[in-house]
């Protein structure tokens, strides 16, 4: 059994306006995810990907049990998150996009609080310096920083030592040394045996500490995979200039080329097959290459990738043009 | 990272029961919070701890000039009921709204949900402190004002209780209810004043009833606060028959069935966006 399984996951927000319900009419409202599954196992990092909109919170706040689907099914621990949340609960813990916590408590007020509602709760104290605010334990929660915050949501949701943690956006607003102990955090609990669903932004995160990943584009699963799977579909790329005088239209015919100027930029999904039929034309031709590099696919060209894509009306037809040489 | 063990855990994670629906510890936790919360916010600590004390003299000074001769009340059987329901008004419908509307829109409420407690023992929890701050000050009012303004033991406690009781329940759940009309914290200090206008006027509360015409007395008989200061007033004048005393208990009642069943509905543990 896999920690968590979606299965047609849709999840639909009633629209404000009824008076476009006629008969017919398709339903009001907007449909944040839209047939979606995957299954994240046990013990496994997976993180969800996508611009803001594509629905990674909608899809989140299903799994935490806070919503119930408007059709699908989801399964976490095998069970009902939203309709046998008393099973569910004391199993999972939840880091919210934002916020959750009265402003007026300090920090050990707050994590006394969660400690009491949780059942077999670490001692707050433990649960806050595994995060590092054991030296802010003191002030009010208005008064942290965009980081600590965050920190002190990952330590509750630590709190009760959960089997499936989802954190949403964990480290948004966090230092680059907050990201790098929560990665660290994250990579200890999957040590021990959580099961993490993260959601994220900064896609060096996503490709160093997931097993496995989805890009949600307008909420819908465009691509998922390991991260190497994913960067795998995208082309590497080759860039270089070209000396004044040189033509990109002499570039051999097996290396498809766009050209803005004197830049030119190839992508290809066989590098290396390219890249020695460039320097080889390069050399018998005398031609200098300046400013050479080539490299595989990054997840975040990846990403990048299919966020333009999505975003361009009746996309895929229009790219061929825009790489025509210019 | 975590000391804990990877045995350790399995460990208890096979002995984990399942959570039960009503766990005093949690409730406690909750509303110690709520408690800090309530001790460090000025505005609301002055409106439901001085607020209700001062308007029971203007009450007084009302009382003693309104003429109560043939209505069989006294000065201290007419303040004192409107002095409970100033109390309950105040110290727990209006700061409950508060309550409801800041924590929702702080995404505490959702945050919570994400854990163990119960939606019952959330919003139980949350009124706890504004409850229990509403009892003790209508004990002491009720105590001050019977010796000061001669009004004696009440003759039928059990009407007294029943009063209390009610009364701080159908606020707290009113409460709730209102919240979910209450869009913004800033709204929140407005939203309560229906029912606190109605009940001053209506119930009760500045004016006994007893001196309106008998229509018009009638009606307000239904509004929701009434029940409570009949209920009241009944305890020291002993001019509360059974019948009207069912009626009073049946009007409160359904007043708190009908603004359980609007939370049951409408009630929103998250901030519209």
């Amino acid at each position: 059994m896999d920690a968590i399984e979606v299965e047609g996951l849709k999840r639909r927000y009633a629209g404000p306006v009824r008076a476009g319900r006629r008969a017919g009419a398709a339903e009001g409202g907007f449909e944040a995810v839209r047939d979606i599954s995957f299954s994240v196992r046990e013990g496994e990092i997976f993180a969800l990907l996508g611009t803001n909109g594509a629905g990674k919170t909608s899809t989140v706040e299903v799994l935490e049990g806070l919503a119930r689907p408007s059709a699908g099914t989801v399964r976490v621990l095998g069970l009902d998150p939203f309709g046998e949340r008393a099973l569910v609960r004391p199993r999972t813990g939840v880091m919210l996009q934002e916020g959750g916590f009265p402003s007026e408590l300090t920090v050990a007020e707050t994590a006394a609080m969660w400690a009491g509602v949780t059942s077999d709760a670490r001692p707050p104290g433990e649960a806050l310096e595994l995060v590092g605010l054991g030296g802010r334990t003191g002030v009010r929660v208005k008064q942290l920083s965009g980081g600590e915050r965050r920190r002190l949501d990952l330590a509750l949701a630590l709190i009760g030592r959960p089997e499936v943690l989802f954190l949403d956006e964990p480290t948004t607003g966090m230092d680059p040394e907050g990201r790098r102990d929560t990665a660290d955090l994250v990579r200890g609990l999957r040590a021990e045996g959580t099961t993490v669903l993260l959601t994220t932004h900064y896609l060096e995160e996503a490709e160093q500490l997931a097993d496995r990943l989805a890009i949600m584009q307008a909420g819908r699963i465009v691509a998922s995979g390991t991260p190497d799977q994913v960067v795998a579909q995208r082309p590497s790329r080759i860039t270089f200039r070209l000396p004044a005088g040189v033509a990109p239209e002499r570039l051999p015919l097996s290396v498809p080329a766009a050209a803005d100027g004197r830049s030119v930029t190839v992508k290809t999904h066989e590098l290396q097959p390219a890249l020695t039929d460039l320097l080889l034309w390069a050399r018998e031709n005398g031609v200098a290459l300046e400013g050479l590099q080539a490299r595989s696919a990054s997840l975040e060209e990846a990403f990048l990738e299919i966020a333009q894509a999505g975003n361009r009306p009746g996309h895929g037809d229009e790219r061929a043009v825009m790489e025509v040489p210019a | 990272m975590s000391g804990t063990t990877t045995t350790a855990r399995a460990a208890q994670r096979g002995s984990r029961p399942r959570i039960s629906s009503l766990s005093a510890r949690r409730v406690r936790a909750l509303a110690r919070a709520e408690l800090t919360l309530l001790i460090r916010n000025r505005p609301a600590l002055f409106v439901a701890l001085l607020l209700p004390t001062v308007l029971t003299f203007s009450l007084k000074t009302t009382a003693e000039q309104a003429d109560l001769s043939g209505t069989g009340l006294s000065v201290g059987t007419a303040v004192l009921p409107g002095a409970v329901g100033m109390v309950l008004l105040f110290a727990v419908y209006s700061n409950l709204v508060g309550v409801y509307v800041g924590r929702r829109e702080e995404l505490v409420l959702k945050r919570l949900r994400t854990g163990e407690a119960a939606d019952g023992e959330i919003l139980g929890a949350a009124a706890l402190p504004s409850v229990t701050i509403g009892l003790l000050q209508s004990a002491l009012l009720l105590a001050g004002g019977a010796l000061l303004l001669d009004a004696g033991a009440p003759a039928r406690p059990d009407l007294l209780l029943a009063g209390l009781v009610l009364g701080v329940v159908l606020m707290a759940v009113l409460a709730a209810a209102s919240s979910a009309f209450t869009r913004t914290t800033e709204l929140a200090q407005l939203t309560p004043m229906p029912l606190m206008l109605a009940t001053f006027a209506g119930s009760g509360v500045f004016v006994p009833l007893e001196i309106y015409p008998d229509r018009i007395a009638e009606i307000c008989r239904w509004l929701p606060m009434t029940p409570i200061t009949d209920l009241l007033r009944g305890a020291w004048t002993e001019q509360l028959g059974g019948g009207e005393t069912l009626r009073s208990l049946a009007v409160a009642l359904a007043w708190t069935a009908l603004g359980a069943y609007a939370v049951a509905k409408r009630f929103r543990w998250e901030p519209r966006r």
